[in-house]
Formats: C-alpha cells, sequence, structure tokens
C-alpha cells in the first residue's frame, strides 16, 4: 500500500502544482485584462464608428460607470453582424476570473446558460434582525455586482474581490447591507451552493446507512445485498485497513467518527465530478474542511493520553538544548497537522476542478471569442480527450484523498492514544 | 481567491450543525449496529469454520478407527475360520481313524470267526466225507460184492491224503 499511496502523492502533487500555476497564469491575466480594459472600451467604440451602428449606444456607455454593463450592452445592441456571441471580443474571455467563479462558493446552482437554481438567503443584520429571502431576488446580470431592495435595506452581492463604497474588503460572492446609506454588519448564514450541497449528501448517507443498519437488523447473519453489499467492503476497509492498524485496540471508539469523515468526503468528491449538476465543490470549500479538520483537532487532543502529551513537551532521549527547539515544533504541530489535512484535501479537489475548467477554458481562448473557430474545435477534441483521462484521475482522487483524510486521522488518533507499555 | 481562502462564516456554522447531528444519528443509529452485525457473522463465519475443521478432523479420526477395527474384525474372521478348519480336518481324521480301527476289529473278528467256522466246518466236512466215503464204499461193497482190503485200504488213504484238512 505504501508505495502505491506515495506514488498517487506525487501524481496529486504534480497536478496540484499545475493546477495552481494555470490559475496564476490566469491570474496575471486577469489583471493584465484589468489593465487594459479602458483600452478595449476605446477600440470597441472606434469600431462601432467605423461599423456606423447605433451610435446612441456609446453615449449611453460614456455616462456608464459599470464597464460590465456596458459590454452587455454592446453585445446585443453594436454587433449585429457578430449575431448571437456573447464572448464576441469586447468581452474578453479571462480564463482565472472563469475557473475562481466556478470553483468558489456560489448563493445559487448554476446548471446552464442562464438557468439558475436558487438557493435561500439568510442574513443576521445586526440591528434589522433575521432576514430570509431567495437568491433570485438579487437584480443584476451576467458577472457584475447584483442587488437587491427591502423593508430599507439595501443588499448587494459582490462579484469580485474589492472593497466596499465604505472601504471594507469583501471577496466573490460576499453580501454586505446599507441602511440609509450606512452600512450595517451582516452576519451571511446562507444556504450556499456548498452548504446545499454538504446537506445533500448528508442526508443521503443518513438514509442510505440506516437502510443499511436496517438491512443487517432484519437479516442477521446472512450475506448482505443491495446497498449493504455495496457499502459493506467500504466499512470493512476503513475498519481493517484504516482504523485497526493505524489505532489498534482502541479503534472501535473512533470508527463512527472515522466512517462518516470517509464517506461524507467521498461522496462529496463525487457529487463535485457530475457534470450539468452546477459543479458542486463542497471538499474544496474550505469552510467545510476546516470544520472537519477541528473535529479531528479535537478528537486527537481531548483523547490525547500523558504519553501523547509527554511526547510533546517532554521528548525523551534527546539533550535538553535540542528540546528547546523540538518542543515548540511539536506544539505548532498540533495545529499544524489538522491544519494540513484541511489544506491537502481543500486543495486537492479544487486542483481537479481547476484542472479540468483549465482545459475548458483552453477552447474558449483558442477560439478567441469566435475569431477562430477552427483553433478552438481543434482545442476542444484535444481538451476533451485531456478532460475524460482527467474525469479518471479525479474518480481515483475522489477515493484517494478520502482516504488519505481518514488514514491521517486515524494515525493522529493512534498517536494519541497509543500506550506504549503495552508493547 | 479570497473566497476560496477565507471560511464562510455561514459555511462553517452549517457544517458543524449538519456534520456533528449525522455523526451522532449515524453512530447511535448506523454505526452501531452495522459494526456489530460485521463482528457477529465474522464470529460466526470463524465459528462455523472452526466447528467444520473440528468436525473433519472427527471424521477422520472416526474412519481411521473404522479402518482398524475393520482390520481387527478381518483378522479375527480369519483366524476363526481357520481353527474351524483345523478343528473340522482334526475331526474327520479322528473319525476316519476310529473308522478304520473299528473295521479293521470287525475285520480281524471276522476272519478269526470264519477261521473257527470253517475249522468245524472242515472237521464236520471230513467226517462228512469219512460218512460219506464210507457209505458210497459199502454202497460200492453192496452193489459189487467184490471187496478187497486193498480197496479199501486204498480209499482210507486216499481220504487221509485229501487236502481238506
Amino acid at each position: 500500500m505504501a508505495p502505491l499511496f506515495r506514488f498517487f502523492e506525487v501524481v496529486i502533487c504534480t497536478v496540484l502544482l499545475l493546477g495552481a500555476t494555470s490559475a496564476l497564469a490566469q491570474d496575471h491575466a486577469a489583471g493584465d485584462h484589468n489593465h487594459d480594459s479602458g483600452h478595449h472600451s476605446d477600440v470597441h467604440q472606434r469600431d462601432v464608428q467605423e461599423g456606423d451602428h447605433q451610435s446612441h449606444s456609446q453615449s449611453e456607455d460614456h455616462g456608464d460607470q459599470d464597464h460590465h454593463a456596458g459590454h452587455d450592452d454592446h453585445n446585443h445592441d453594436g454587433h449585429e453582424h457578430d449575431g448571437h456571441d456573447e464572448h464576441a471580443h469586447d468581452e474578453e474571455f479571462v480564463a482565472g476570473t472563469f475557473i475562481i467563479h466556478h470553483i468558489a462558493d456560489a448563493h445559487d446552482i448554476h446548471l446552464f446558460g442562464d438557468v439558475h437554481i436558487p438557493l435561500p438567503i439568510i442574513l443576521y443584520i445586526e440591528g434589522h434582525g433575521l432576514k430570509v429571502f431567495m437568491s433570485s431576488a438579487f437584480e443584476g446580470h451576467g458577472h457584475g455586482d447584483k442587488s437587491y431592495e427591502a423593508e430599507g435595506l439595501a443588499y448587494t452581492m459582490h462579484a469580485e474581490d474589492g472593497t466596499t463604497d465604505g472601504d471594507t474588503p469583501v471577496v466573490a460572492g460576499q453580501i454586505t447591507a446599507t441602511s440609509g446609506g450606512e452600512a450595517v454588519t451582516v452576519y451571511d448564514f446562507s444556504i450556499t451552493k456548498s452548504v446545499f450541497g454538504m446537506l445533500l449528501i448528508l442526508a443521503l448517507m443518513v438514509w442510505m446507512f440506516l437502510g443499511v443498519a436496517g438491512y443487517y437488523k432484519k437479516n442477521p447473519g446472512q450475506a448482505p445485498k443491495g446497498m449493504a453489499n455495496a457499502l459493506e467492503p467500504l466499512i470493512i476497509f476503513v475498519r481493517d485497513e484504516i482504523a485497526k492498524p493505524s489505532i489498534g485496540d482502541k479503534a472501535d471508539k473512533f470508527m463512527p467518527f472515522l466512517l462518516t469523515v470517509f464517506f461524507f468526503i467521498f461522496f462529496c468528491n463525487l457529487l463535485g465530478l457530475v457534470p450539468f449538476l452546477g459543479g458542486f465543490n463542497i471538499t474544496g470549500t474550505i469552510g467545510v474542511t476546516v470544520v472537519l479538520a477541528t473535529l479531528v483537532f479535537f478528537l486527537t487532543n481531548l483523547n490525547g493520553n500523558k504519553h501523547y502529551w509527554g511526547h510533546i513537551f517532554w521528548p525523551h532521549g534527546v539533550p535538553l538544548p535540542v528540546k528547546f527547539i523540538l518542543v515548540p515544533i511539536e506544539v505548532f504541530s498540533i495545529i499544524m497537522k489538522p491544519a494540513v489535512l484541511m489544506i491537502r484535501l481543500t486543495a486537492n479537489i479544487s486542483a481537479g476542478h481547476i484542472i479540468i475548467l483549465a482545459f475548458t477554458s483552453l477552447i474558449f481562448i483558442f477560439g478567441d471569442g469566435g475569431n477562430a473557430v477552427g483553433a478552438g474545435s481543434g482545442m476542444g477534441v484535444f481538451s476533451t480527450a485531456f478532460m475524460i483521462f482527467m474525469y479518471f484521475l479525479e474518480l481515483l482522487v475522489a477515493f484517494l484523498q478520502a482516504f488519505v483524510f481518514t488514514l491521517l486521522a486515524a494515525i493522529y488518533f493512534g498517536d494519541a492514544t497509543h500506550d506504549p507499555a503495552h508493547h | 481567491m479570497g473566497a476560496l481562502l477565507t471560511p464562510a462564516l455561514g459555511t462553517v456554522v452549517w457544517a458543524s450543525i449538519a456534520f456533528l447531528v449525522v455523526l451522532f444519528v449515524l453512530k447511535r443509529f448506523a454505526w452501531g449496529p452495522i459494526l456489530k452485525a460485521l463482528n457477529d457473522r465474522e464470529e460466526s463465519i470463524a465459528g462455523a469454520l472452526n466447528e467444520a475443521e473440528k468436525v473433519r478432523k472427527e471424521m477422520a479420526e472416526l474412519a481411521a478407527s473404522n479402518e482398524s477395527q475393520l482390520q481387527e474384525a478381518r483378522a479375527e474372521r480369519d483366524r476363526m475360520l481357520r481353527e474351524a478348519r483345523e478343528i473340522a480336518d482334526q475331526m474327520v481324521a479322528d473319525a476316519k481313524n476310529k473308522a478304520r480301527e473299528a473295521a479293521d476289529k470287525e475285520v480281524a473278528s471276522a476272519k478269526d470267526a470264519i477261521a473257527i467256522e470253517r475249522k468245524a466246518a472242515v472237521a464236520e466236512l471230513k467226517a462228512e466225507v469219512g460218512n460219506l466215503s464210507l457209505d458210497i464204499a459199502e454202497r460200492l461193497l453192496r452193489e459189487k460184492l467184490e471187496s478187497t482190503d486193498e480197496q479199501k485200504a486204498l480209499v482210507n488213504r486216499l481220504i487221509d491224503e485229501s487236502p481238506l484238512n
């Protein structure tokens, strides 16, 4: 198992690096684009004048502070000869933004085109109490900021990282609110895409495993069938390959947590691979993995025995001066171990999505907004072939990351409860 | 990128609540019974296998003991048959001996009796033949009336020389 495991770690690190590189490259591209956006706009206006098309749109454009909205207008008004193409060269396709937008959490589930499944927005606003409404209430097209006003409160859903008018830093997807022009503090408890996916998976797990438990109660000592038969090998895998070798005698105590975490991560990873379902990225959402890592942290340290704490604060067989270096490192590792679990899972799953989205982006980049259909199609063939390969790899990663997270959590539990006197 | 690296408050809250609730529900109603059922089944399978192994050994032992019993029985039978045959042979031999002895005795006594009878018969015959000869001679004499002493002496001598004795 160990060499295989190491091999996949290498593969995954490579994938992660590739993903990170491409994301960085796209970020650069995005930055360049932002610098150039004014210029593009000018070029476009000249195009329109030369083409002698509906010059009134230019005057609107001059007055419009929002570039995005302006661009949208141009698409529909100014380029009738280009027809339907949304990605015409006035709104340049920026792969970095496209990818980040798709892997980041969202307030709705984007199926395809303009079809979105709205999700509930639940806000606690200081001084105004709890506000609940659907995300479809927000107005605004495309990729710009969206707004909604109700009960004297003006909500803004930010499209990109930046600052509000009051210079408060915001991140993409964040909702801020003002009351009579004054910014108010918003606590966002919305059912976002990731929360929705997570609840879906958890509900599925409850349904599946209660069913399996019922089956075993009804058929004691019988060979399993159906769902029980499908899940039993995985349950036994977690018990015999993960928990028992890592923890030993005390494995039973940690089995419920390990099983729940394993199946939760595995199913969430698989849901993220289902196409046309909004591209769930639950285990790539840091808010979810931080909870799992925190639980590992508490379970490890609350169960830590004398030997575990002794190892951290007074390592045996080490000269005194070295202890001064080692103890801070060990103390740091208490937090670092679960943090690494969190980062590994989030990064691996996000990296898989980034790779697939990057190859999708390549089609649009090569296609140059409809100006190079041949190049785009050629790239499409190549990208699709590679994406199929990536999907297979991601299926493996979906299982592997669930396995790695569970295994390392089990090893930490084992370290915390291991009693050297027994050996 | 900020949205990717900042844990959102709502997500953390929902994830904590939902995950913990599911963890406890599954622990109570799913993992416990499932793991127990799996353990029980594994134990029962292991027990059944052990039992089967034990029975197999017993069967092998039983077969071995059957075989040895069979061997013993066969040897016993052979011995008994041999003994029976020996006894029968003995009996036959004895009977033959006895019969031969009895027959010999009979034959001997018969011979004795025959010899005695013969002697008696011969004596009787002698007397008879004497008388008969005398009769014959008397008749001869009566008929021929010319008896001579030589003739009489000749008859006596002839009778004496006859091998009837």
